[in-house]
C-alpha cells in the first residue's frame, strides 16, 4: 500500500516541512504520493514533483482549496484515504487543523507529532511538553498521523520526476468562509526552517529593543527572530514569533536564547537545537540547564559587544 | 444562545513530570491537578459572552474519572451554569472524548462549543476538531479573537505566518489559543456558589459511545538528555566557542 503525503503549500512553493514529512513516510516502506490540494497551485505542484523519492503527486485545484480551510480539505482527503496505508501530514498549523478533522470522518484515532517510526504501527511521540516520549502502537486500518518536522532530516527538494495527476475535490462545504490574513512580513528566513535563530524573552522588556538590540545579532548571523510566550503575551512581538510547547517547534544548528529564563514549556520547543547558546543576567535561570554555552550578564550590554565581537 | 464547554483535569502545569520507573506512563499519584490551562482560556470565554449579552447558559463537561468533579466545580467558579460529568475509568483517547461530546452536543443543542486547543498532558490538539468533524459542523482553531456576529462568528485564530480571520456559520466549534483572554482568578464567594450549581454524572455506556482505546501505549521513557554545557566568561569567549569549538558560524 501507498503512503500519501499531504503537501504545505502557499500554491507557489512547497514548504521544507513537506521535505521532512516524505522523510518521515520513507520509513514506513511503499510508494509516496504527495497531494497539493490549493487553488492556481501549479507551481506548487511543480514544486512537488522534484521531491526525492515521490512517486506520484494528485493535484486538487478549485477556489475553495485556495485557503486550506479544514471542512473542505479533510473532505477531499476522506476521499483519497481509503487508497492508502498511512496519511501523513506536517504538524504546522494547517496539518494540525486539518488531519483530525479528516481522522474523526474516517473513525481513526489520529496520531499527533510523531518523532520517530518504530514499524509500520508504532510511532514514538512527545508527550507533557516533550518530558516524555509515548511509544504507541495503532490498531486502525489507516494512520492519520502528524510529523514533528524536527525529527526527520529533509529529504532533497530536486533530483524526482513524479507524474503530476489532476483530481477532483469534493464541493466547498460552505460551512465557513476566508476573510482575511495578517502575515507578518520579514527577510527573514522562516523560524521553522532556519539554521540560526535568535529568541528573546522577558529580559527584552521592550519590543522596542528587540529591533534596537535583538535585531542587529540576528543581521549578523544571517538567522531568523524567535520569542519566548512571556515576550509575546507582553506585545513585543507577534504570535508566531513564539517557539514552545504549543507555539514553533525548532531545532536549528545555533539558538540563541537573550533574556529567557527557560521555563519548561519553551524548552519543549527549542531543545532538540544542536547548539544552544544563553545570555541571561541570572545565574540560577533554567535555560543554562540546557545551554552548551552561557553567558552571564546584562544582556543589553552582551549582546552589542557580541555584534561587534562576530564582526573582527 | 446556549454555550458548551468541555473541559480536562491534567496535571498542573507547574509540575515537574516524572516518568514511571516501570515505563507505564507517568506519575500522577499524590501530584497537583489543575484544568488544562486551555480549557480555562475556554471557560473564559464563555463566561464573557453571557456578560456581554451574547450566551444565556454555559453548560461544562468533563470527561475521565470521578476528581474531574473538582475541575467541573472551579469552571462553575468561573461562572459556568452547570455541569455534567462523563465519568469512566478507561483511559480516554481524542476520538473517543469527541464522540461522547458528540452525544452530549446531540442532547443539549449549544449553538457553539469552545474547547482549549490541546491538553498539555498528551499534547494530542485532536478533540475539537474531532468534534466538529463528527457534527458536521465549522471549527475555527487556535482562537485568538472571537465575535459574534448573528447566525456567524468571526473567529481570529493564530497560524504559523501571522494571523487568519475565518467567518464560521453557527452552530461551530472554536478551540482556544493563549491570548484569546486572561482567565480571572476564582473568588471565594463564587466557589461556595459553585457548590450549589448543578452538576450530573453520565457514563459513556448511557450515552451508547464505545470509548475502547485505539492506541496502545507500548511504553512511556524519558528523553535522553541533553549533557550540561559550561558558563564562558564574556561574549569573546563565546565567539570563539562557536567558531572553533562547535563550528556553527
Amino acid at each position: 500500500m501507498a503512503v500519501l503525503v499531504v503537501a504545505e503549500h502557499d500554491n507557489k512553493t512547497v514548504k521544507k516541512a513537506t521535505l521532512n514529512t516524505v522523510a518521515a513516510a520513507q520509513k514506513l516502506g511503499g510508494e509516496i504520493h504527495v497531494l497539493v490540494a490549493g487553488h492556481q497551485a501549479g507551481e506548487a505542484a511543480k514544486a512537488a514533483s522534484g521531491i526525492s523519492g515521490v512517486s506520484k503527486i494528485l493535484v486538487a485545484d478549485a477556489p475553495h482549496l485556495g485557503d486550506f480551510l479544514a471542512e473542505n480539505v479533510a473532505a477531499l482527503l476522506v476521499q483519497l484515504a481509503k487508497g492508502y496505508s498511512h496519511v501523513l501530514a506536517p504538524a504546522t498549523s494547517n496539518g494540525k487543523n486539518v488531519m483530525p478533522r479528516a481522522a474523526a470522518l474516517l473513525d481513526v484515532q489520529q496520531i499527533s507529532d510523531i518523532s520517530a517510526v518504530e514499524s509500520a504501527d508504532t510511532f514514538v511521540r512527545p508527550i507533557y511538553a516533550g518530558n516524555a516520549l509515548a511509544t504507541v502502537k495503532s490498531k486502525d486500518p489507516i494512520k492519520l498521523i502528524t510529523v514533528r518536522t524536527t525529527a526527520f532530516d529533509a529529504v532533497a527538494a530536486s533530483g524526482g520526476s513524479a507524474p503530476i495527476e489532476s483530481i477532483s475535490a469534493p464541493a466547498d462545504s460552505g460551512l465557513s468562509a476566508f476573510v482575511s490574513r495578517e502575515v507578518s512580513k520579514s527577510e527573514r528566513p522562516e523560524l521553522t526552517a532556519a539554521k540560526i535563530i535568535v529568541s528573546g524573552g522577558r529580559g527584552m522588556a521592550s519590543g522596542e529593543n528587540f529591533k534596537k538590540v535583538l535585531e542587529p545579532l540576528a543581521d549578523k548571523l544571517g538567522a531568523a527572530m524567535g520569542a519566548s510566550r512571556a515576550a509575546v503575551d507582553a506585545g513585543f512581538v507577534p504570535n508566531d514569533w513564539q517557539v514552545g510547547q504549543t507555539g514553533k517547534i525548532v531545532a536549528p544548528d545555533l539558538y540563541v536564547a537573550v533574556g529567557i529564563s527557560g521555563a519548561i514549556q519553551h524548552l519543549a520547543g527549542m531543545k532538540d537545537s544542536r547548539v544552544i547558546v544563553a545570555i541571561n543576567k541570572d545565574e540560577e535561570a533554567p535555560i543554562f540547564q540546557v545551554a552548551d554555552f552561557g553567558v552571564v550578564g546584562d544582556l543589553f550590554q552582551l549582546v552589542p559587544s557580541l555584534v561587534e565581537e562576530l564582526k573582527k | 444562545m446556549k454555550v458548551l464547554v468541555a473541559i480536562k483535569r491534567v496535571i498542573d502545569f507547574n509540575v515537574k513530570v516524572r516518568v514511571k520507573a516501570d515505563g507505564s506512563g507517568v506519575e500522577t499519584a499524590n501530584v497537583k491537578m489543575s484544568m488544562n490551562p486551555f480549557d480555562e482560556i475556554a471557560v473564559e470565554e464563555a463566561v464573557r459572552l453571557k456578560e456581554a449579552g451574547a450566551a444565556t447558559e454555559i453548560v461544562v463537561v468533563s470527561c475521565g474519572a470521578q476528581a474531574c468533579q473538582e475541575t467541573l466545580r472551579t469552571a462553575l467558579a468561573i461562572g459556568a451554569d452547570r455541569a455534567i460529568l462523563v465519568e469512566t475509568a478507561t483511559e480516554l483517547q481524542p476520538l473517543a472524548v469527541a464522540k461522547l461530546l458528540q452525544k452530549l452536543v446531540e442532547k443539549e443543542q449549544p449553538k457553539l462549543v469552545i474547547l482549549g486547543k490541546q491538553a498539555i498532558d498528551d499534547d494530542a490538539n485532536q478533540t475539537g476538531q474531532m468534534l466538529a468533524a463528527l457534527l458536521g459542523w465549522p471549527q475555527a482553531t487556535f482562537a485568538s479573537k472571537l465575535k459574534m456576529e448573528g447566525e456567524k462568528a468571526q473567529v481570529t485564530r493564530e497560524v504559523d505566518g501571522g494571523l487568519e480571520t475565518l467567518s464560521i456559520k453557527l452552530p461551530a466549534v472554536v478551540t482556544t489559543d493563549l491570548r484569546l483572554n486572561e482567565p480571572r482568578y476564582v473568588t471565594l464567594p463564587n466557589i461556595m456558589k459553585a457548590k450549589k450549581k448543578a452538576l450530573e454524572t453520565l457514563k459513556p455506556e448511557g450515552l451508547g459511545v464505545d470509548v475502547t482505546p485505539r492506541l496502545a501505549t507500548i511504553k512511556v521513557v524519558e528523553p535522553s538528555k541533553r549533557k550540561s554545557g559550561m558558563k564562558v566568561a564574556d561574549v569573546k569567549a563565546l565567539v570563539d566557542k562557536l567558531r572553533n569549538d562547535a563550528k556553527v558560524i
